[in-house]
């Protein structure tokens, strides 16, 4: 906060009213409404509900799909951050060497943030299309049986790669601008020390890229768990038989589709749990433990 | 610094192939939008383009058959220039705004409206999406921009941003501005708006790539053909390819796959400083 602050009676009212306004329209109503339909019981046509205190919960939690799910998704989503903060560290630290054309490069590896996850899923879709996807020809010509339409590992995979594939660029823009901040005067003196270029990175660049891994862990989970949506929606829609829906896929599909209000809004609530806790520790945790 | 012959040749070559990694996609989307139907039904994907990149295009972008509905690419990418700009106004003004009132001003329910601001981080869109269709619809907004917007922009992000960014600004530039007699809403307008137009910017680029990319939302929100953003089009058009036995339009729906592309990567490439400085700036 500030040290000097107006007092002032009714402007800092008037100019926080509008986001108020809609927070309280478009956020805490809804979340309200999903806490209270959480609790119904609605019947077969949507025509009376009623009051079941958490029923709607037992029958989520002990749910065979839900559990496959919430599996799935904590695979899916620490497979999706690992790899992509591995690759696009790996792309920083050459891009942030390289003196000839390190800005064309910049540009050719950044541009993927601007593609949506839906864009970016069709283009797997059709990499790996069975007509005439040549990544699918190519993995079956080198003799793996690959059919991700079939098989839940394969359709994993497709959906893993495209997750990877569209969040490279967030990473390594953040990466690079990480490995810029580092001190030149820091970088020469472990040139000086240390020759050899792997080890001088596990000893001085990664240590100091510590808070920005921590970081990008976080958004990457982040994403991973919810923005990823787009990417599932037209690639796999979470078949072969939910093997690849996400617990956001699937509030989507029962809600929507399936018509269960009751427990999709008992869904949304035990994702808003998960989250909040996530936030918690993210602030609580992360923040002490990273030294900057 | 020195470096070995070795280990320069290895940075460019582990770049290329990072950079063909992140393009191939892409190119062989557009080359496979440049031929016929029959030949891409036939031959596969192509690496090269062909010569009916102008017929393909065009058809897309003025004829409503080619997309499968009653509207063209042209209205598609008309919808999403809506949806991208009224998203990047509308959370940069009401953003600025409420981030003014926390970090200025002491007021009674400033510590409750900033934990209610704060909350809506907890709670991406996503998760409440149920409800969220339902209370649109109890206001009569379902199929209207007014519908597609306003739920988007009510989180906290830019409110953040812009905490982070009025926090660093000096105070001294407020007490002189007292000692000069100006008001709240003097020093806001002249002031502090002026001082963040960098941030503004930044901000503003990162809101219309986010706003232009949505898709959960739109896609459940519009029912109509007429509010279709071109990421729901493309996808309305995929799910027909199969339908009524022809032979699939693939490079019809490729050529709109590039289309929704475009808009925003150019805005990323071209405004690259200012988004990156956003972008790394703002989050941290």
């Amino acid at each position: 906060m500030k040290r000097v602050q107006f007092e002032h009676s009714a402007v800092p009212y008037l100019f926080i009213a509008p986001q108020i306004l809609i927070i309280s329209i478009f956020f805490l109503w809804p979340a309200a409404q999903a806490v209270y339909q959480s609790f119904l019981l609605e019947d077969a046509f949507g025509m009376s509900s009623q009051f079941v205190w958490f029923r709607n919960f037992e029958d989520v939690l002990s749910s065979a799909s839900w559990s496959r799910s919430a599996i799935f998704t904590v695979i899916f989503s620490v497979l999706v951050a690992v790899i992509s903060i591995a690759i696009s560290l790996f792309l920083a630290v050459r891009a942030d060497e390289v003196i000839r054309g390190a800005k064309s490069y910049r540009t050719l590896l950044m541009w993927g943030y601007a593609i949506a996850p839906p864009v970016a899923g069709l283009l797997g879709n059709m990499m790996f299309n069975p007509l005439m996807g040549d990544l699918y020809k190519a993995f079956n010509s080198f003799g793996f049986e690959f059919n991700h339409i079939q098989n839940a590992n394969d359709a994993a995979f497709v959906v893993i790669l495209i997750a990877v594939w569209k969040q490279v660029s967030v990473n390594f823009i953040f990466f690079l601008s990480g490995l810029q901040g580092i001190p030149k005067s820091v970088q020469e003196a472990a040139t000086l020390d240390c020759k050899s270029a792997e080890r001088r990175f596990w000893t001085i660049t990664f240590p100091l890229l510590a808070p920005t891994t921590f970081f990008l862990l976080v958004i990457n989970l982040t994403y991973a768990f919810f923005e990823t949506f787009g990417i599932i929606d037209v690639s796999t829609k979470g078949s072969p038989g939910g093997a690849t829906a996400t617990l956001v896929y699937k509030v989507y599909v029962d809600g929507f589709i399936g018509a269960d209000l009751g427990g999709s809004s008992a869904q949304s609530v035990l994702l808003m749990i998960m989250v909040s806790v996530l936030t918690v520790f993210q602030f609580r945790f992360i923040e002490r433990k990273v030294h900057y | 610094m020195y470096q070995s012959k070795w280990r320069i040749f290895t940075n460019h070559t582990i770049l290329i192939l990072g950079a063909l990694f992140m393009i191939m996609p892409v190119w062989i989307a557009f080359a496979s939008s440049t031929h016929t139907r029959e030949f891409i039904f036939q031959n596969g994907l192509q690496f090269w383009p062909g010569g009916h990149m102008i017929d393909n295009y065009g058809a897309i972008l003025f004829d409503p058959s080619a997309t499968k509905g009653r509207v063209t690419a042209l209205e598609m990418l008309f919808n999403s220039m809506v949806l991208g700009l009224g998203f990047a106004i509308g959370k940069v003004i009401i953003s600025m705004m409420a981030a003014y009132a926390i970090v200025y001003f002491r007021f009674k329910l400033a510590v409750p409206l900033f934990w209610v601001i704060f909350s809506t981080l907890l709670l991406p869109l996503e998760v409440r999406i149920v409800p969220s269709y339902e209370v649109v619809a109890n206001l009569g907004m379902l199929n209207t921009y007014t519908g597609l917007i306003l739920p988007l922009i009510a989180s906290a992000t830019g409110t953040f941003f812009f905490r982070q960014f009025y926090r660093s600004v000096p105070d001294e530039l407020l007490e002189a501005a007292r000692l000069d007699g100006a008001g709240p809403i003097r020093f806001f307008i002249d002031i502090l708006v002026p001082l963040s137009v960098t941030m503004i910017a930044a901000i503003f680029i990162i809101m219309f790539v986010v706003g232009w990319n949505q898709y959960l939302w739109p896609l459940l929100m519009t029912t109509d053909d007429q509010l279709y953003t071109i990421v729901i089009g493309i996808k309305q058009v995929y799910n027909s390819l199969y339908e009524g036995g022809q032979i699939p339009q693939f490079p019809k729906a490729f050529a709109l796959t590039i289309m929704a592309t475009i808009p925003p990567v150019l805005v990323v490439v071209i405004f690259q400083r200012m988004f990156i400085k956003g972008l790394v700036e703002t989050e941290k």
